[in-house]
């Protein structure tokens, strides 16, 4: 397999998942700003979306104000904003169309065929009458391909480079939610039990669509630990972090069985999950869960860098 | 150009009205269809298209503009007795061109004898120097050619042009088939239709049977496409055959010359490839021979194929045997290398640089069609019966300017063939690019090829870059 191929396939996974995590974080603003009585703290919610999603900069230097439809607008489909999802399902559609003979038709024709949709959708300023079927569509395009991928490609190097886009992808954006909303949330400590507190962390569970789950699991009361808890270590949990490595582990793994041996990057992998299952939430919260979060960004984007390299992704 | 007021040939009707054999079974199939129906299909058809991407760039459209070349789904069709004769004619020019091609950057022959003027060469960039005293992996200059056709009567078809560097459109030929097996499928249970899906196993058998001398596995050899990359216009013929053939799609950047061969950056390291079957122009192929600001190429690739490390297809340089000024002496070049009369003959071509032919173009410029020697696609050229009188006078301008680039050639009544339309069928002009694949095994001819046709009423021009589309067409069976 190409090098050049394996960056492919594994960027159109990223690009799929930053959509998806982008159209979910999204709908959670939406939502929040819908509760929210006066303009000030709706435009609060909008700005804390951007800033989750780390455009909040990019965003000032276009617009003044925070107002819902301008965000969200800016997020999905405006030209000179790089990261919005119509740019990222396009990069998406573009990586796949490179490795076009390394995917099966079903991969390549849901990834066309999603991208046709969202660029038909997109063509004109999304309102919130249609921001519901906008969101639900980028949404479908990322589990689609998801699916396609799952059923009809074979368990090769292709598929593992996909799949490793994809955890990695996720694995980071978990941990950037958490980081930054919980952050946004430790000031209101105190509130512990209020009903605005509440909504907050439900908030939170929703931007990674574990709010059935943890609801299902702690039989509806949130609590602020256990909601890091499930988000970094629950293995059941498809998004948190603990799942994502695990997913890694196996498919790095399939990589050095097909390729007869291991590369740096497996050191990494290892050295990361191996933590990742000794740690507690105790521990965490000892260290800090901001500097515990911030460390297990930069190894995770060292782990994808070492992949780049130890594949020969570029020249 | 309208046709209207000459007597073109129809290939699915006599002048009468009754119809040709060759077209009875499927128009008794059409009759029998709900016409409705038909208009469904229709339209099914290009989302299907449109879906699995079977795209093509415009260039000089807006940027990376995807389009789809229009399918029509009525068949063209051909009888197994026409289909002999042309395959005849189609063997002994190729044969012919790779003969040229051999003697050009050789002895000269053809030269020397007289048979072609050294003018022909002099100033040409289609001829490469850096091809001279080489011979290419089995001798084969031209591993994949295209020969344009067109047809003015019932007996007469003459070739408008050799395709002799990167041929492109048998992803069409190859997706209109499955296309119309898919849509209409008891069509192929009642008429006896030559196949056409095994084209990429040929090719690809085709390839590997010019390995260079430095593939000495006992496995086969590689073959690897290679493509400027996903904004050139034909990407998706380049990803579809390297697909079918089961070989690696690469670009420039994805090639280096290691130990003397040219290999390609895998995931496990670079691996040596034998038969680059290459998408991307002379120029562009090697940084240190040629372009030396091109990407799309591999630095030092020249060097390799002269030592015998890889076989590049179509060799470099045979760009000189389609090249327009060479056309019009190809009546010549087949007699000469073949000793045979050419069964396929030539459009009468005047060359411009010969002061009474170009007197003579000039003179009769709103009957002719002029084309640029070097041009390609149907850009930059002059069709006279449908140019106003202003664009008229403005080639004339050009062509007096530069009398050197220009052929001119009478306008061509060319056969028609029903296309569908929301009122039934309608006559269309047509041409046929028959694919030919070269090796040192033989010659093999595809039977069919790409119908391309111009959608629009009366017009001549077929080029998908200029409004035309495609048809599938059948050769039938004995």
């Amino acid at each position: 397999m190409l090098g050049r191929a394996a960056n492919g396939v594994y960027w159109m996974s990223r690009y799929l998942e930053r959509a998806e995590n982008t159209a979910r974080l999204i709908d959670v603003g939406f939502h929040l700003a819908l509760t929210r009585g006066n303009k000030h703290s709706q435009d609060e919610e909008w700005k804390s979306v951007l800033t989750t999603t780390g455009q909040v900069g990019d965003y000032c230097r276009a617009h003044g104000e925070f107002t819902g439809a301008q965000v969200f607008n800016f997020l999905l489909r405006d030209k000179d904003n790089p990261g919005s999802v119509l740019s990222m399902v396009e990069n998406a559609r573009t990586n796949a169309r490179m490795v076009r003979n390394s995917l099966t038709n079903a991969v390549w024709e849901t990834t066309n065929e999603g991208w046709m949709h969202l660029r038909d959708l997109l063509a004109r300023p999304v309102r919130e009458t249609n921001l519901g079927e906008v969101l639900g569509q980028i949404r479908r395009t990322g589990t689609l391909v998801r699916g396609a991928l799952e059923g009809t490609m074979l368990r090769n190097e292709v598929f593992n480079f996909a799949r490793i886009g994809t955890f990695i992808e996720r694995a980071d954006s978990t941990a950037r939610i958490l980081d930054v909303k919980y952050y946004v949330l430790l000031p209101s400590a105190a509130w512990v039990g209020s009903s605005l507190d509440n909504v907050q962390w439900d908030t939170l569970l929703r931007s990674v669509a574990g709010n059935r789950a943890y609801s299902w699991l702690n039989a509806g009361a949130l609590e602020s630990r256990g909601i890091a808890k499930f988000l970094i270590l629950d293995g059941q949990f498809p998004r948190s972090l603990v799942f994502c490595y695990d997913k890694l582990r196996s498919n790095m793994a399939g990589l050095a069985k097909q390729y007869g041996g291991e590369t740096p990057a497996h050191e990494l992998l290892r050295a990361t999950g191996k933590a990742l299952h000794e740690t507690s939430i105790e521990a965490i919260f000892d260290m800090g869960l901001h500097e515990f979060l911030q460390d297990f960004i930069g190894k995770t984007g060292n782990l994808g860098n070492a992949i780049a390299a130890d594949y020969r992704f570029i020249e | 150009m309208t046709a209207a007021g000459r007597t073109n040939y129809d290939e699915m009707l006599h002048e009468d009205g009754s119809v040709r054999p060759a077209y009875a079974d499927f128009r008794n199939w059409y009759d029998s269809q709900d016409k409705g129906w038909l208009k469904r299909q229709d339209a099914e058809a290009e989302r299907f298209f449109r879906r699995i991407g079977i795209t093509f760039n415009v260039y000089g459209d807006d940027a990376a503009e995807e389009r789809l070349i229009p399918f029509d789904m009525i068949p063209r069709i051909i009888t197994a007795r026409e289909w002999r004769k042309l395959t005849r004619g189609i063997e002994q020019r190729v044969r012919a061109l790779n003969a040229f091609l051999q003697d050009l950057y050789h002895r000269q022959e053809i030269i020397r004898s007289g048979r072609l003027p050294i003018s022909a060469l002099r100033d040409n960039e289609a001829f490469l120097s850096q091809m001279i005293g080489m011979t290419p992996p089995g001798g084969v200059y031209t591993h994949i050619v295209g020969i344009d056709l067109v047809r003015t009567g019932p007996e007469e078809f003459m070739v408008l042009e050799d395709n002799a560097r990167t041929p492109s459109g048998v992803s069409y030929m190859l997706e209109n088939r499955e296309t119309m097996m898919a849509m209409f499928p008891e069509l192929f249970t009642r008429i006896p239709v030559r196949p056409v899906s095994d084209y990429p196993r040929r090719l690809a058998r085709s390839l590997r049977a010019c390995a260079p001398p430095a593939f000495k596995g006992s496995g086969r050899p590689t073959v690897a496409v290679l493509t400027p990359g996903i904004y050139n216009s034909a990407y998706f013929e380049h990803a579809f055959l390297a697909d079918q053939m089961g070989a690696e799609l690469v670009e420039g950047s994805d090639l280096r010359v290691v130990d003397g061969r040219v290999a390609m950056r895998t995931t496990t390291g670079f691996k040596a490839i034998d038969v680059i079957y290459r998408r991307v122009d002379d120029d562009y192929l090697d940084p240190l021979s040629f372009q030396p600001d091109s990407v799309l190429g591999v630095a030092g690739i020249m060097d390799v194929y002269r030592s015998g490390g890889v076989t590049i297809a179509n060799a470099p340089g045979t760009g000189i045997a389609d090249d327009k000024a060479i056309y019009s002496y190809m009546p010549e070049i087949v007699e000469f290398y073949t000793g045979e009369k050419p069964i396929l003959s030539n459009v009468p071509t005047w060359r411009c640089s010969e002061p009474d032919a170009l007197a003579y173009v000039l003179d009769n410029l709103s009957e002719l069609v002029v084309k640029e020697v070097h041009g390609s696609g149907g850009y930059g050229m002059l069709i006279g019966p449908t140019s106003s009188k202003k664009e008229l006078a403005d080639f004339e301008t050009k062509l007096r300017a530069r009398p050197d680039n220009y052929i001119a050639q009478p306008t061509l009544s060319l056969s028609t063939v029903p296309i569908f339309t929301k009122e039934g069928l309608a006559p269309r002009h047509v041409d046929l690019r028959p694919f030919v694949l070269v090796s040192p095994e033989g010659i093999d001819i595809t039977p069919g090829g790409l119908t391309r046709v111009a959608l629009k009423k009366g017009s001549l021009v077929v080029n998908s870059s200029q409004g035309g589309g495609t048809k599938d067409s059948w050769v039938l069976d004995e």
